[in-house]
């Protein structure tokens, strides 16, 4: 369904992002269509986290475009990226510690107007139970793998048109991994168009539409999932042969 | 439910602070306090109000500031010029009104600083807070030092290190303030520490409070998730700030002579005392603090000159008893104990 004239969501033109005199991301230029998943994977090192974090506006690239549904959002500040419809889901889940499960998800709708928020808490709690149940606990006292959920849930409470995940299976068991990839797959099958950036090439190109594999700051390989999946150079690289 | 909760936590608040204000009058009117104890009052009050404000920077924004007796002393000297000027062009008589508005001019000047200071470090990720305010303090002090303030009827005159200028001299730089009018009033510092106490609880409870503490967990996060980190920060510092301000105004009204050498650098360390005994974050463990540190002195005025050492080493000693595993998990254990107890009653409530 995504290969069918969808319609372009995020556009990524030629970015280039420095942290100080280092040259972090060499022009890299992707598309998210609406209603695909699609991974960005790479080795330690690569540049996919800066690439999220920039497409977020939690760094600023020193030249290229980046637009959401047609509109240039480069420079426009992290909190003024999340009003338009994009939600970061961090890398190593950052949840606020000292806070509840519940008080984690209302910040979350930081963005939104206060009478949707009950809405949306219902909503999240419906797909993950678990939540519900540690409603009142403290977020830092939750395991990894809860801890993944309540941040995607947090990055749901914005009600996204676009939700980023950056590595959602750091740190957690296979079991878990599989777990977090079927709310993935749910969250796709339910109309969340998904950019995910992930070490696991496996997994994610297991899940993902198109794939985009980056190496030292720049794409190297391209194209429909299957695709990157069979090709020898990624076979040898990231799948371990 | 939630909102009732900490309304209710609010009104408990108050209510102690103005049971312990009638105590304290009580005493004062039957003359069982002593005279030392009566004078240190609204300085009692100063620093409470200073304890409270830091306390916002410090435990709810998790922004270190070392330059809060700064922002005290802009207050101090803005009200004590202020209420010269007032009198002089307005012909306030009322001492409270005066007092007032004296506190009004002394938090807006600080207010204006804290804003000109958090621009550009609040941008800044890491301890820049924390220099740039150490700075600021030191910096105050030494420009304080040089200013001449005079009154020539209702026409203020200032200079820099230039003692002769026309009219009544009302700050004469390294002198500090002289034959200030002593309006300040133990009263007035207790509707002070209710003001502080209103203006910060209801932020700490609002949505924007939530958004101070989701920047100070995780920053990223908080980014993340919308929040203008910086906003909300500078929302917490000036808010300090301008409390900061009213409360060196209370602070500069209270003695006839007032020199910016009273808000050294020790003076902002003595507040962050205030607030790391009284536990980060906690309002009132700030109010005890302050209080206590406060009186004590004036008790074992024999032991005076070991103050700051015994400052020195409480301190220590307070962070490797929060660094020992053992308390620290006892400490847990209370507060968990205190969640889950308020969780209950929460449900039994619904």
């Amino acid at each position: 369904m995504s290969e069918t004239r969808a319609k372009s969501l995020l556009k990524v033109d030629d970015i280039h992002v420095y942290y100080g005199s280092i040259h972090a991301i060499k022009g890299i230029s992707f598309e998210v269509n609406e209603g695909e998943i699609v991974t960005l994977i790479g080795a330690n090192g690569a540049g996919k986290s800066t690439t999220l974090n920039t497409v977020s506006g939690l760094l600023r690239p020193r030249s290229g475009l980046i637009s959401f549904e047609g509109k240039s959002i480069v420079g426009i500040g992290a909190s003024k990226v999340v009003g338009l419809g994009m939600a970061l889901c961090p890398e190593g889940r950052r949840v606020f510690q000292q806070m509840t499960v519940r008080e984690n998800l209302e910040m979350g709708g930081f963005s939104r107007p206060g009478e949707e928020i009950p809405q949306s808490l219902e909503n999240v709690f419906t797909r993950f139970p678990r939540l519900k149940e540690r409603e009142k606990q403290v977020a830092g006292t939750l395991s990894g793998g809860e801890q993944q959920m309540l941040a995607m849930g947090r990055a749901l409470m914005s009600k996204p048109k676009l939700l980023m995940l950056d590595e959602p299976s750091m740190g957690l068991a296979p079991i878990l991994v599989e777990q977090i990839f079927d709310i993935i797959k749910e969250l796709h099958a339910s109309g969340t168009t998904i950019l995910l950036v992930e070490q696991n090439a496996q997994m994610a190109l297991s899940v993902a539409d198109r794939a985009y594999v980056l190496g030292t700051g720049k794409i190297t390989i391209s194209g429909p999932a299957e695709a990157v999946l069979a090709d020898d150079r990624v076979r040898a690289a990231y799948l371990g042969g | 439910m939630k909102l009732k909760k900490s309304t209710i936590n609010n009104l408990i608040s108050y209510g102690v602070v103005i049971v312990a204000f009638i105590v304290c009058q009580a005493m004062i009117s039957s003359g069982a306090m002593s005279r030392s104890l009566k004078g240190q009052m609204v300085p009692i009050c100063v620093y409470i109000v200073m304890a409270i404000s830091l306390n916002l920077v410090v435990g709810i924004s998790g922004e270190l500031s070392l330059g809060h007796a700064g922002f005290m002393s802009i207050g101090a000297f803005s009200a004590i010029i202020g209420a010269a000027w007032l009198r002089a062009a307005l012909g306030i008589e009322n001492e409270i009104l005066l007092l007032v508005l004296s506190m009004i001019v002394g938090g807006a000047f600080a207010g204006i600083f804290g804003v000109l200071i958090g621009i550009p470090v609040l941008r800044l990720r890491g301890d820049y807070l924390a220099i740039v305010t150490l700075a600021f303090g030191e910096i105050i002090r030494n420009v304080l030092n040089c200013l001449y303030f005079s009154l020539e009827g209702s026409r203020l005159h200032v200079s820099f290190n230039n003692p002769s200028i026309p009219g009544t001299i009302l700050l004469n730089g390294p002198n500090g303030a002289k034959d200030v009018a002593k309006i300040a009033t133990f009263p007035v510092g207790f509707v002070l520490i209710l003001f502080t106490l209103f203006v910060v609880m209801n932020l700490v409870n609002s949505r924007s409070g939530r958004a101070i503490m989701a920047s100070r967990d995780n920053r990223i996060a908080a980014e993340a998730m919308g929040i203008n980190v910086t906003k909300y920060k500078m929302m917490a510092f000036v808010t300090a700030a301008v409390l900061a301000g009213m409360a060196g105004a209370l602070y500069g009204l209270n003695f006839s002579t007032v020199a910016a050498s009273k808000f050294k650098f020790d003076t902002s360390i003595l507040v962050l005392v205030f607030v790391v005994l009284g536990g980060i974050g906690n309002i009132w463990g700030s109010i005890i603090a302050a209080t206590l540190l406060t009186v004590l002195p004036e008790l074992l005025r024999a032991f005076a000159d070991y103050r700051m050492l015994v400052y020195a080493i409480v301190l220590i000693l307070v962070m490797l008893a929060t660094n020992n595993p053992f308390i620290r998990s006892l400490f847990d254990r209370l507060i968990h104990r205190g969640r889950s107890a308020q969780t209950q009653r929460g449900g039994a409530a619904e």
